[in-house]
């Protein structure tokens, strides 16, 4: 075993994160942790880490053969245990060398040895098959690639177990098929992996042992070699019951033309000869789930966002019309008032004010509902974020805790509920179960429906092609900015969605 | 994860654990009275004197008017360096109409007032819709507007004013039951406001308790609760002694009482903290960001004049220095009383004690005759303590 964590249990106001947790890792293995969102998976690496300091938890941890107590993240660093965190922590201004050396430069007495930096750092990228230079800026980079440079710096600090939170919730498939091979790579070379994911096909791909943790306990730690772990059980271990679908019923009736967008045109909000969006024009009608598949960079969320208030792009030119009526989208607060709402794919730097509570969060987009005159009603305003933490079973003690301690997959419901709040009749989700676990899903695809056979319009963006094709009527395939091609939900697979964006 | 029951374990762990939790919010009103009784005791009983008491709300209700604006633009996330300058400019402009062409005191406020809202508005335009860094813009109208003032006085001190004009800051209530002295109207103001705060407390009380919001524990309430009475009740009994209640009293009063109903309660200054919490995401949700920002540097404007012509008529003249350095108090204030530099957060209840803090720093320091440089150093350290304190607390948290 190269480490044990045996018993630990943490607490903060309110909220018991973990409680008598155990997990068991075996030297050279990829071990992958799964649990519904809130579960505590990433606290549980952040005792691990030294995020939380020994002190602050109870339990004990053995690594490599030792009692282990750290006290900061370099004390844990030092022992070759490296945390690449869910959120991404690299300076976009600096290059990719400037990154992996960071807080760990090459050089003597505080004087950068830069020939070295860049000999050392193109070894690194050579490992992680990165083919980048390493004076390019991080900012340049695509999501996908700057987890590599993550993964880069973590191999630069001799890593013998590296954790992984999540590391591919914001990756397309190509892009996260690569990391997944990486991993692989990493282990023929000895490097012991935790990798936590909310994507069971992945889970099952790459990992050796599977624990799973609900409501801060773990619950089973299962060997997965062989391949007789299915995901349905993972399913059953993490929600604690059988899951026979993984995508609700809904009853498609498609009613009028509810939304629609005429000859679409976005220009780049910089480079003005760049046109993201070229002559677009896609119909929405009540009661419909419509997706818009593409790789990322497709311009699927330029389109969204030039659509909702003008957020993205200049030059806009072209006509939406709600309900049969050209309607005025030039600002965010005009978009909403004719009835659109849009969810963000980036819940944390667009969809929330993470210092805020959920009560505050809820409210923000529709504040006229809860105030008389200008004057907030705080009991109302209470009473609304109470009645979505319900319904759409945000797990927290109270409205009144600040959004910034909830799990990632709890945000967005913090995000879902603010923009249902608003009542829209046209609903824009980006990437709506980015990082969510099945159970939350479930739930979200159930909102979905709801929404939809009360006669709304759902545009749904998603990276995720089974759940595309699990719960949209058609799907719209997106490539460099125009729609390649449609498919009705009898037509749609996999197959034919790739078809189509490779065509072009 | 197991759901605790907020108030279940508040029960548990007592008084002592929840001021520890909260400790930002007691902290920084422990530290006023500490101060406070620090000064009455080595001024040898001077601090507290009804003629004294009466000079610390004079000497400081610029400051405090100004704290109410500055906090707004901080909670906005910006900064505004110039309101010292502004200050000191519209006293300047008053002094030029007042005294030099002799227009009407009625005619030259409103005016001095207009031009200290176009003044914010000048420099919200280019924060606000420019982007221009705040920090910059105002950097900008604090040179700009002293050496305006500078010129408009050229270089002498206009003054003095006349009587009516003294009154917006020398002036007294009249007492309205005829006494002289002690003045009832005043102590009739504290008892009136004692029992206000309480059953506005209470109040919020009943109201957390039907959310279940985790409340302070009740003996605490009391605690709180009696030292603030007590406090406003010495001092409304010390005012009577002396003139009775200063005019610019009553208007810091009210307008303190009107900002905090505006931050706490109403949909625009919620929206205020949301761009300051995250602009993008607020930007996102309807809020038109570019507008608030505008607005809170008009608001700055305004109260800026106001605070100039308060000062003017207490020194009864205007001189090209006047407000010079006061931003920096103004902004020491709003740190100390607990706002957050990259915005969001902070309260106008707590800029309004930083500013006592300061003021009774000033105040008593003048008393003892220590000299102006060991105060600026002294002022320093105690910002420095305050933001410390914060910081600690905040990662303690973590
Ligand atoms: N700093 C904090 N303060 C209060 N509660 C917290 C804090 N951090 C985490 N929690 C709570 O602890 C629980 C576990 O959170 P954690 O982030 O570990 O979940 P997770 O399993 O990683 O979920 P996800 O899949 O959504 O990322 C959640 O209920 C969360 O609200
Ligand atoms: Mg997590």
């Amino acid at each position: 075993m190269l480490l044990e964590m045996r018993n630990i249990t943490k607490t903060f106001p309110g909220v018991k994160a973990l409680d008598d947790v155990s997990l068991a890792v075996r030297e050279g293995e990829i071990h992958a942790i799964c649990g519904e969102n809130g579960a505590g998976k990433s606290t549980l690496m952040k005792v691990l880490s030294g995020v939380y300091p020994a002190g602050s938890y109870q339990g004990e941890i053995v690594y490599d053969g030792a009692r282990a107590e750290f006290r900061d993240i370099r004390d844990s660093e030092e022992r070759g245990i490296i945390i690449i965190h869910q959120e991404l922590a690299l300076v976009p201004l600096l290059s990719i060398a400037e990154n992996i050396f960071l807080g760990n430069e090459r050089g003597r007495n505080g004087v950068i040895d830069w020939p070295e930096t860049f000999r050392q750092t193109e070894g690194l990228l050579a490992k992680v098959g990165l083919r980048e230079t390493p004076g390019a800026r991080v900012e340049s980079l695509g999501v996908g690639k700057q987890q590599l440079v993550e993964i880069a710096k973590a191999l630069s600090k001799n890593v013998r177990l590296l954790i992984l939170d999540e590391p591919t919730a914001a990756l397309s498939e190509a892009d996260s098929q690569a990391l997944l091979d990486l991993l692989l790579g990493l282990k023929a070379q000895g490097v012991t992996s935790i990798i936590i994911s909310h994507k069971l096909n992945e889970v099952r791909r790459v990992a050796d042992t599977v624990t799973v943790i609900r409501d801060g306990a773990t619950i089973s730690t299962t060997d997965a070699r062989g391949g007789t772990l299915t995901e349905d059980r993972i399913v059953r271990d993490m929600v604690g019951r059988d899951m026979a679908h993984r995508f609700p019923d809904r009853d498609r009736r498609a009613g009028d033309v509810v939304f629609e967008l005429r000859n679409w045109n976005v220009r780049h909000p910089e480079q003005r000869d760049r046109r993201m969006i070229r002559d677009l024009s896609m119909q929405v009608r009540a009661g419909e789930v419509v997706g818009i598949a593409g790789l990322m960079g497709a311009g699927r969320t330029e389109l969204a966002m030039s659509v909702f208030g003008r957020s993205y792009g200049r030059d806009i030119t072209g006509e939406a019309l709600i309900h049969g009526r050209p309607v005025d989208l030039s600002t965010v607060d005009r978009a909403i008032a004719a009835g659109l709402a849009y969810v963000t794919e980036d819940r944390k730097s667009l969809g929330l004010i993470l210092d805020e509570t959920i009560r505050r969060n809820v409210s923000l987009a529709n504040l006229d509902a809860v105030a008389t005159r200008g004057v907030i009603e705080e009991a109302r305003e209470t009473e609304v974020a109470e009645t979505y933490r319900q319904s759409l079973r945000i797990r927290t003690p109270g409205v009144f805790q600040k959004v910034m301690n909830l799990s990632g997959g709890n945000q967005q419901k913090v995000v879902l509920a603010k923009w249902l709040f608003t009542e829209p009749e046209v609903l824009i989700l980006d990437e709506p179960t980015r990082g969510i676990d099945v159970g939350a899903k479930y739930e979200i695809y159930n909102i979905i429906n709801e929404l939809s056979a009360a006669g709304k319009a759902v545009v749904m963006i998603s990276s995720e092609m089974p759940e595309l094709l699990g719960m949209c009527d058609r799907i719209h395939v997106m490539n460099e900015g125009c729609f390649v091609g449609e498919l009705t939900a009898a037509e749609a697979s996999q197959e034919a969605i790739m078809s189509l964006i490779v065509k072009e | 994860m197991e759901q605790v029951d907020p108030a279940q374990q508040a029960a548990r762990l007592g008084i002592g654990a929840y001021v520890a939790r909260h400790i930002r919010d007691y902290g920084l009103l422990f530290a006023l009275i500490a101060i406070m009784v620090f000064f009455q005791v080595v001024t040898g009983g001077t601090l507290l004197k009804p003629v004294n008491i009466t000079n610390l709300f004079l000497q400081n209700s610029y400051i405090i008017i100004m704290a109410l604006g500055m906090l707004l633009v901080i909670v906005g996330g910006h900064i505004d360096l110039s309101v010292g300058s502004v200050m000191g400019f519209i006293g300047a402009l008053a002094a030029v109409m007042i005294v030099t062409l002799g227009l009407p005191v009625a005619v030259a406020i409103p005016v001095c007032l207009v031009v200290g809202m176009g003044i914010g508005a000048v420099q919200g335009y280019f924060v606000a819709y420019w982007r221009i860094p705040s920090f910059i813009v105002t950097l900008a109208g604090m040179l700009v507007f002293r050496g305006l003032s500078l010129w408009l006085l050229a270089g002498q001190s206009v003054g003095p004013f006349p009587k009516s004009f003294q009154a917006l800051s020398t002036g007294f209530i009249p007492d309205l039951f005829g006494m002289d002295r002690p003045n009832l109207l005043a102590m009739a103001v504290g008892v009136v406001a004692v029992v206000a705060l309480l059953w506005l407390g209470l109040r919020a009380r009943a109201r957390d308790a039907r959310y279940g919001i985790e409340g302070e524990p009740f003996g605490l309430f009391l605690l709180r609760n009696a030292i603030v009475a007590a406090a406003l009740l010495f001092v409304t009994w010390k005012l009577a002694w002396f003139r009775g209640l200063p005019n610019v009293l009553l208007s810091m009063v009210v307008l303190t009482v009107v900002y905090v109903f505006v931050t706490e309660r109403t949909t625009l200054g919620r929206r205020v903290y949301a761009v300051g919490g995250n602009a993008k995401a607020a930007k996102l949700s309807g809020i038109r960001t570019e507008r608030l920002t505008f607005l809170t540097f008009v608001n700055m404007g305004l109260l800026a004049a106001l605070a100039g012509l308060v000062f003017a008529a207490r020194l009864n003249t205007a001189t090209p220095k006047a407000g010079f350095a006061v931003e920096l108090d103004v902004i020491a204030a709003v740190f100390i009383g607990g706002a957050s530099m990259s915005g969001g957060s902070g309260k106008i209840v707590g800029a309004v004690v930083g500013a006592f803090i300061m003021g009774v720093m000033n105040n008593g320091m003048s008393i003892l005759g220590i000299g102006i440089d060991y105060q600026q150093v002294i002022k320093g350290l105690v910002l420095l303590a305050a933001v410390f304190f914060d910081v600690y607390n905040k990662n303690k948290d973590a």
